[in-house]
């Protein structure tokens, strides 16, 4: 029996728990629904596309991540499903309802955390529950219920200035998962954090979305990042700004920072930045990811 | 510290060199107009006469220096007494212990006749013209402005038309502001609205503009209404800008106090210092001037004392 037999074998044990999570997961109804999207900008020099058709579902308490290089339409995206901006065709049902306005039942996480400079981070996390007309005490108490769970209790007075990055950045997700929307969306949250604020902020948000029942749209550069978050990766791709392809996670939960060295994480890792970079995939391996086998084949035997 | 770390560029000083550095910037001027008034070789171009001697001169007479010897040459050679008298600078500058002792004899003069005011009543009277001046200015400045910044179609409706006012000064308006109000205040009181209005509203339109706009888009997705995302985000935001802006417009204002007081019956600090100028008392025409100045810096500094106060939420280094 050689090396590569057994670690074979591996994959397919634990793929099997990993792929009954991900047909489970496929049963869920459906919360989010994007058809056919398109987005087109005018310019001096002519007709810009920042995204082409468009299509996915989401389901209920799902983690995606979407990735791809810089003007591959991510920002775009998620600006149009929180309401931000307008497509120029396609549809957006979420509930089955259609989205034509920001709205609370979106939160939305911007990198630079966008903390509200002139309140205390008590009341940047009421500020979401008094706009929906919730009782001031009720507010109060909701709000020093999240810092609780973000773990920010004993600063509640204090002002945004006098916080960390990680630290403003818990207040933002508090805060915009304080209205409970159905939906949370986050544009490269973590982007201006130093690497390890970010691995201990990562670990946070997975336990802040295994235990409410959330689901999320993670938008990240960051390849590790989106394997160690996500459910599926949408790829989204540079030339016409298409969805490239939606990748499976074959990464079994709930998820630990040691997993960033298993095989499963490495070949998709492997397989996503041949995505991302065609011109330097390599010819040795081929690696796909199918209902979360991972698969491989080597070029030679073609 | 060594000398060339004082020139870094965009490196701030510490708060104990910052205060010196104030206190030089007005130790500088005024060393420069006390050596000026007492060093008598460094200018002093005329000469006040003591001694008038055989000479035309009168005592008390200030003569050019040159005149001075001219004519002292010509009577010495007739074998008369010459003319003696100190080097002293031209009545329009009058030294500093001068001033500063026509600023308290000032204070101090009763009014020549009755119907005069004090100065103090006059310095009181130019206060009360510009506050009301630009009160009334901000009540209706500051919503205008606010609105023209966050909403394009109120700032393209509004905007080139105060632009085009704005270019016309506003000492212009005081003979059609006394036809339509009268000689009292209450022309000197528009020349101020009409001097600050027009660049206040373009003023604090930019200022609400430049606004970070993220800010205003994470209210909109926590569920803030149009009407919310202007008087819970907008406003109390852009709060620390605009008193900002209030100050330097302030200071705009008080250029305009001196032009709105002259018209009309003259009145305030500015009919004190014209009638000084008349009577060719220039010492008091400088405490005139410095007490304008001194009661425009110390508001400026107490309003920004208050600032820091209330804005303690501001990031400051």
């Amino acid at each position: 029996m050689t090396l590569d037999h057994i670690e074979s074998r591996q994959y397919k044990l634990q793929s099997e728990t990993v792929r009954k999570r991900l047909e489970d997961i496929k049963k869920r109804p459906i919360l989010l629904k994007v058809d056919s999207l398109k987005k087109k900008f005018q310019d001096r020099e002519g007709e810009i596309v920042a995204l082409g058709n468009i299509s996915f579902s989401v389901h209920q308490r799902e983690f995606i991540c979407v990735i791809g290089p810089s003007g591959c339409g991510k920002s775009t995206l998620i600006r149009i499903i929180a309401g931000l901006e307008k497509q120029t065709s396609g549809s957006i049902l979420l509930d089955s309802k259609p989205i034509d306005s920001p709205s609370s039942d979106r939160g939305m996480v911007f990198q630079n955390y966008t903390l509200f400079p002139w309140l205390t981070i008590k009341k940047n996390i009421m500020f979401g529950l008094i706009m929906s007309k919730t009782d001031r005490q009720e507010a109060n108490t909701k709000a020093m219920d999240w810092l609780e769970l973000v773990g920010l209790s004993e600063f509640s007075d204090l002002y945004p200035h006098q916080l960390s990055g990680g630290m403003k950045q818990r207040v933002a997700i508090a805060r915009a998962l304080a209205t409970r929307p159905r939906i949370l969306l986050m544009d490269e949250p973590f982007g201006a954090l130093d690497a390890q604020t970010r691995a201990q902020m990562q670990s946070y948000l997975l336990q802040i979305w295994e235990s409410l029942d959330i689901t999320i749209i993670f938008i990240t550069h960051d390849l590790e990042e989106a394997i160690y978050l996500a459910d599926r990766i949408f790829v989204l791709g540079s030339s016409s700004n298409q969805l490239q392809e939606i990748v499976e996670i074959p990464v079994s939960r709930p998820r630990k920072p040691d997993q960033f060295l298993s095989s499963e994480f490495l070949s998709t890792k492997k397989h996503l930045e041949d995505l991302i970079n065609p011109e330097k995939r390599s010819t040795a391996k081929k690696i796909s990811i199918k209902n979360g086998i991972v698969e491989k084949s080597s070029s030679l035997e073609g | 510290m060594r000398i060339q770390n004082y020139f870094l560029i965009g490196v701030p000083i510490s708060e104990k060199a910052n205060f010196w550095l104030a206190v030089i910037a007005f130790m500088l001027p005024l060393t420069l107009w006390s050596a000026l008034s007492y060093i008598p070789f460094l200018w002093h171009p005329q000469v006040l006469i003591e001694n008038s001697g055989d000479t035309y001169f009168r005592e008390n007479d200030r003569v050019d220096k040159e005149n001075f010897q001219e004519e002292n040459r010509q009577v010495a050679l007739d074998g008369r007494r010459k003319a003696s008298g100190i080097r002293v600078n031209p009545i329009y500058l009058p030294a500093p212990h001068q001033v500063l002792k026509a600023m308290y004899v000032s204070f101090k003069t009763p009014p020549r006749r009755k119907g005069e005011k004090w100065l103090y009543q006059n310095v009181w009277d130019s206060i009360e013209v510009i506050s009301l001046g630009f009160l009334l200015s901000s009540l209706v400045g500051i919503p205008l402005g606010i609105l023209c910044g966050s909403f394009p179609v109120l700032s393209r409706l509004n905007e080139p038309f105060v632009d085009f006012v704005r270019y016309m000064p506003a000492p212009a308006f005081g003979p059609l502001a006394v036809a339509i109000l009268g000689i009292n205040d209450a022309p000197k009181i528009a020349i101020i609205f009409i001097g600050t209005f027009f660049q206040q509203v373009l003023v604090i339109a930019n200022t609400t503009r430049q606004f970070d706009h993220t800010l205003i888009e994470t209210a909109q997705t926590l569920g803030a209404n149009r009407f919310a995302l202007l008087t819970n985000v907008i406003v109390p935001g852009a709060l620390p800008d605009l008193y900002r802006d209030m100050r330097i417009l302030l200071g705009w204002a008080w250029t305009y106090l001196i032009v709105a007081e002259i018209i009309g019956a003259k009145s305030g600090i500015s009919l004190f210092i014209t009638q000084q100028a008349k009577y060719r008392n220039y010492d008091k025409v400088f405490a005139g001037i410095i007490i304008i100045g001194l009661i425009g810096f110390l508001t400026d500094q107490i309003l920004g004392l208050i600032g820091r106060h209330i804005f303690i939420w501001e990031e400051r280094e």
